[in-house]
């Protein structure tokens, strides 16, 4: 089994000065995986990634990468990293940083101009960093993490303060990607958008994981209420929230919340006063509001 | 898991960062300004009738450089780590599967190149100025020495600047320490020696420590070796025949200032090998 992941996190835990960073954390991840690390600043999430590249080494527990601890130079050839915010060299050109990169990955020159190709930056490959965009930096940075095909991204908040074009090019190379068999591990704040982009949800708090699933095994297990959203018709929300059990939130709307399976009941019930109604919303739980249960409650594991 | 590709990978990016950064060109301009100026200066006074006025003007040069040459190093060197940490390559870097000491190896090379075009350019192109104008046909052996020499002063401040950018985090903090290690080592350090001099006035320490506490100091074992080589005495150099009363001749502080390179960059690595990005 443990041969088959990319990478295994047993029982780790950190401490910083008598701090807990992280918390007995278990996690593995398989080949073309996409799993998003979700959890407020200063959840653990660097200190996760830290760990894994080997910069420093757990207090307790232990970490491999393609079976290997991290650090070794087969886990450094077996992945790749994007940290937040980086800042190339701006006097030097986007084609001068992937040769770099490509020397220091023992990588041929030739597939530093197919990296910078495949995010789009063959035109601007001869320009300097310092005219980039914001986003087409970070498709600098991504070009450079896709150096010598690594089997394990990891990419801390690789989207934050990209406009929601360039956020779904990368959440499409992150498609690309997994389906040729390479593992992503990504952190991110953006929640909404994160839906049908992962296979997999991690969620830290206060170092310790709290959540580990597929969007659908999370929502089970969170067991949110769906809440079901009906308009009145003028005059009669009163009416309408008494006989549906619900709470008037405004003039006209009423939410009746209801647990997971009960909602055909409830709309049935609803389609049973069609005289008092005039529309009507179901709403599962978002994943903004399963990140919140989580990140919250405490003992929610 | 030293490799030289590495090396020369980080080496070139050093250079073409200083390169388009105008570094190059700012330090050859400021060294051969300084240069020329001393040059002129230098050439009035007397003494140029007992030797040969290139050698007159290699004397003024190598004092300017003891003070010059480790500030444009520790410049060159005090963001090499602490700056990649605040942008966010160092991790980028470190998480490649190259050795911690490449990095080191690579930047020292980068930069060293950086400084020689200067110290080439700044005092080269004075000391054969100054040979034309005087039609020495002599003395470039010692023109030579004086380059060399600098170069490995300069490497022996950019270990140290290195040293002093690994072991703090933010670059701000590491100028303040290069710009210490300036002061202290081409400043103070020659002040507290005078201070002990005038002190003991002859006595022990005046004999036997403060020779190998002068020449401990790299900055003092540039100036003593360069000093010592042109064998000049006092008259030429003003320097009241300092290193006619020291115990040794020009081969040690030379052997002590190589020496420093490799102390320097040791130092450089092992603290560098121990930064958590």
């Amino acid at each position: 089994m443990t041969e088959q992941n990319i990478l295994t996190v047993d029982a780790v835990s950190k401490y910083f000065d008598g701090v807990t960073a992280l918390d007995h954390v278990n996690l593995s991840i398989r080949p073309g995986a996409r799993v998003a690390l979700l959890g407020h600043n200063g959840a653990g999430k660097t200190t996760l990634f830290r760990l894994i590249l080997g910069f420093i080494k757990p207090d307790q527990g232990s970490i491999k990468v393609v079976g290997h601890a991290p650090g070794h130079i087969m886990a450094r050839r077996s992945l790749a990293y994007l940290p937040e915010n980086v800042a190339f060299p701006e006097t030097l050109t986007g084609r001068e940083i992937m040769h770099f990169f490509a020397r220091l990955k023992d990588v041929d020159a030739h597939e530093a101009v197919l990296s910078l190709a495949r995010v789009g930056l063959e035109g601007a490959g001869d320009r300097r960093v310092r005219t980039y965009s914001k986003g087409m930096r970070q498709r600098l940075g991504l070009a450079q993490a896709l150096l010598g095909a690594p089997r394990l991204l990891l990419l801390d908040e690789p989207t934050s303060g990209l406009d929601p074009l360039v956020r779904r090019e990368f959440y499409n190379f992150f498609d690309e990607l997994s389906a040729a068999g390479t593992s992503i591990l990504f952190s991110s704040h953006g929640l909404s958008e994160l839906a049908d982009k992962t296979d997999r949800l991690l969620i830290l708090r206060a170092g310790g994981l709290v959540a580990d699933g597929s969007l659908q095994e999370l929502r089970a297990q969170a067991a949110l209420p769906i809440r079901i959203r009906v308009k009145a018709v003028e005059n009669r929300s009163d009416e309408l929230a008494a006989r549906l059990g619900g709470q008037r939130i405004n003039g006209r709307q009423i939410d009746v919340m209801c647990a997971m399976g009960e909602q055909l009941e409830k709309v049935r019930q609803v389609s049973a006063l069609r005289g008092l109604v005039c529309d009507m919303e179901i709403r599962p739980p978002s994943l903004t509001d399963i990140y919140q249960y989580f990140s919250m409650q405490p003992g929610a594991s | 898991m030293v490799k030289w590709n590495h090396i020369l990978a980080i080496a070139q990016n050093e250079f073409l960062i200083g390169v388009r950064n105008r570094w190059v060109v700012f330090a050859s301009v400021i060294l051969l300004v300084f240069a020329l100026v001393l040059a002129g200066v230098g050439g009035a006074p007397g003494g140029a009738e007992y030797v040969n006025r290139l050698t007159v003007t290699i004397a003024s040069l190598a004092t300017l450089s003891v003070y010059i040459v480790p500030l444009i190093a520790l410049l060159l060197s005090f963001d090499a780590i602490a700056g990649e940490v605040e942008r966010g390559t160092l991790p980028l870097i470190l998480a490649s599967p190259l050795a911690r000491s490449s990095v080191i190896f690579g930047k020292l090379l980068g930069h060293l190149a950086v400084l020689a075009i200067a110290i080439i350019i700044g005092f080269g192109l004075t000391g054969l100025i100054v040979a034309v104008l005087a039609g020495e046909s002599g003395g470039f052996e010692s023109l030579l020495r004086l380059l060399l020499t600098s170069i490995v002063l300069g490497a022996v401040f950019l270990g140290l600047g290195y040293s002093a950018s690994a072991l703090v985090g933010q670059s701000s903090t590491a100028a303040a320490l290069a710009i210490g290690i300036w002061l202290v080592s081409v400043v103070f350090y020659d002040l507290v020696l005078l201070g002990g001099l005038v002190t003991d006035a002859g006595g022990f320490f005046s004999t036997t420590v403060f020779p190998w506490l002068l020449m401990a100091n790299p900055a003092d074992a540039y100036r003593l070796y360069n000093m010592a080589a042109l064998d000049l005495g006092a008259n030429a150099t003003g320097l009241s025949g300092m290193q006619t009363s020291l115990p040794w001749g020009a081969v040690l502080p030379l052997l002590w200032l190589t020496g420093w390179i490799a102390g320097a960059l040791l130092l450089a690595i092992s603290v560098f090998k121990r930064v958590q990005p």
